[in-house]
């Protein structure tokens, strides 16, 4: 009998402890600081990464903001998957959700484009005739592909006579990895390019060049596919220290760079890509072409003279501060993501840096006070070398390598474990950064 | 990784699996934990004929965990790259030699009181 009393005493504080335990979880949990009260009007346009993480912050901090979200599309892309949707590493749906599943109660969703920004009356036009005024405006449609702007090309040709063209979206990524596995299948020359104005994850042209070439490897075995990669200028990739290290990769894995080449023209019946080089334009012919066209800011950005008098004038990109991305001539606006005219960085895990500086300096304004928080550059790219292999590249202006987890994971080492991120853990934060929540 | 927080790990995981299966296998990792807990104090003791079983089980769970990941992951031996990547392998394998090795033992008692 005394000894099953002692049983029940253990069991009572084993479950006790048990209790406290969940207790002692609930109540650690951060507080959450008190909201800002405001009456201020704030117009966002763009509901993509950059609009959508931006959004469900502000909805946390702020308390009676009246903030409305412009967007035409019903769908929102995870763009990082579109690379394993091109090596038939996923489905094309896995890069696809709705825009409404990520933005939060209380906003006012507009499902039409910005066709008109007045940057001294403050007010957006939109393309149904709607015109909305703000007091702070986010700038972040993103960028527009200009397909138009290599001859013979068109994307209805994308999927057969050999073509790729992954940036097109989940559909045509799909349609890449169809052009792209028969070339593994059967051998020949594959030649992969890049445009030569600034672009979205300037690293997705080499993994999509490595992903292939591993497949193909290991598909139809060595020696039956012959590699090209055709560089815009004289580097592999805009950091000097990692553009050396594809170079190594490249002449280890057979493919054959090509500096300073620009695809300008495609003959999808001969087969044939003329490039722009500074000796003139030369010819190469392929079994298998990779496009990505030249990139530039939605015309609505240079319409209203957001953009860069000085630099970029072919691409118009918004003049913004590279350290608080605030527009330099109209400080009510504010530029995010691919449409900001700072060097580097037109990726997600940019936006995922810039999000919170753009956050703390809108506040800031909103308070009536100067903001502190500085954004440097940084952005990141699992460069995929393998299926099962990456470098878990990260820098910043200056470009210098940032890593996030030194003597860990070594920056130019192909590593499994940064594959895993790419893989695994990639979407997963990215989900958790539209929510506002990384 | 900016804000590595126990709060953005938690919505890591749960976009990774989806919430419903995350929240479903912590619940059943604290069940399975609890259950175990639960036996070692009842019994009093550690059965050492159970805990034998329990280690011979454990190479098995090791494998498997790193096959199961492995297959997630469009991954295979020869992607293993640096010393992480080894430390990353060890430990799937050591979660997984661990979680079976409790999930046997469990079982065990759970179902053949004492000997």
């Amino acid at each position: 009998m005394n000894e099953l009393k002692e049983i029940q005493a253990s069991r009572r504080a084993f479950l006790g402890l048990v209790a406290g335990g969940l207790a002692t979880a609930v109540a650690v949990r951060p507080a959450a600081a008190s909201k800002v009260q405001t009456k201020a009007r704030i117009v966002m346009i763009g509901a993509g990464a950059a609009g959508t993480a931006l959004v469900n912050r502000l909805v946390e901090r702020l308390d009676g903001a009246d903030i409305t979200i412009l967007d035409p599309s019903a769908e929102h892309l995870y763009q990082p998957g579109l690379s394993l949707v091109a090596a038939g590493l996923k489905p094309a749906s896995y890069t696809q959700s709705k825009t409404t599943d990520w933005l939060p109660q209380g906003i006012t969703l507009i499902s039409e484009a910005a066709a008109a920004i007045d940057p001294v009356a403050k007010t957006v036009g939109t393309s149904g005739g709607q015109t909305v005024p703000y007091d702070f405006l986010i700038v972040a449609p993103g960028l527009v592909l200009d397909h138009d702007a290599i001859e013979g090309f068109s994307l209805d040709l994308v999927g057969t006579n050999g073509i790729g063209a992954l940036y097109a979206g989940p559909e045509y990524a799909a349609k890449t990895w169809q052009a792209a596995s028969k070339f593994t299948q059967e051998g020949g020359v594959g030649v992969f390019t890049r445009p030569a104005t600034e672009m979205k994850c300037a690293g997705a042209p080499l993994k999509h060049t490595f992903l292939i070439e591993d497949i193909a490897t290991r598909t139809a075995g060595q020696g039956k596919h012959e590699m090209h990669y055709a560089a815009n200028n004289d580097a592999l990739f805009g950091v000097p220290i990692v553009s050396e290290k594809v170079r190594m990769l490249f002449e280890d894995r057979g493919i054959t760079p090509h500096y300073s080449h620009v695809l300008k023209a495609v003959d999808p019946g001969r087969k044939i890509a003329t490039f722009t080089t500074p000796k003139g334009d030369t010819e190469l012919a392929y079994d298998y072409l990779h496009v990505i066209p030249p990139q530039r800011a939605p015309d609505v950005i240079r319409q209203s003279g957001l953009n860069w008098a000085d630099k970029w004038t072919d691409q118009g990109w918004v003049e913004v501060d590279q350290k608080t991305l605030r527009h330099r001539r109209y400080p009510d606006i504010f530029a995010l993501g691919d449409v900001a005219g700072v060097p580097k960085g037109k990726t997600a895990a940019s936006v995922k840096w810039q999000v919170p500086v753009v956050e703390d300096h809108l506040i800031a304004a909103i308070e009536g006070r100067e903001g502190t928080k500085i954004y440097d550059g940084y952005t990141s790219c699992p460069l995929i070398t393998r299926v099962g292999r990456a470098m878990l590249i990260e820098f910043d202006y200056h470009n210098n390598l940032t890593p996030s987890f030194p003597g860990v994971i070594a920056p130019l080492e192909e590593l499994w474990i940064s594959w895993l991120m790419k893989e695994v853990a990639l979407k997963a934060t990215y989900n958790a950064m539209l929510r506002g929540k990384a | 990784m900016e804000q590595l927080t126990f709060e953005t790990m938690i919505a890591v995981f749960e976009e990774i699996f989806g919430r419903t299966l995350f929240w479903g296998m912590v619940v059943a990792a604290v069940v399975v934990t609890l259950a175990y807990l639960y036996v070692l104090i009842r019994d009093r003791e550690m059965s050492m004929r159970k805990f034998l079983l329990a280690q011979l089980s454990m190479p098995f769970g090791a494998v498997a965990a790193v096959l199961f990941v492995q297959a997630m992951t469009h991954s295979h031996l020869r992607d293993i790259g640096g010393p992480v990547d080894v430390i990353v392998l060890l430990g799937v394998a050591a979660m997984g030699a661990v979680g079976i090795a409790i999930l046997v033992y469990t079982a065990q008692s759970l179902v053949r009181k004492t000997q």
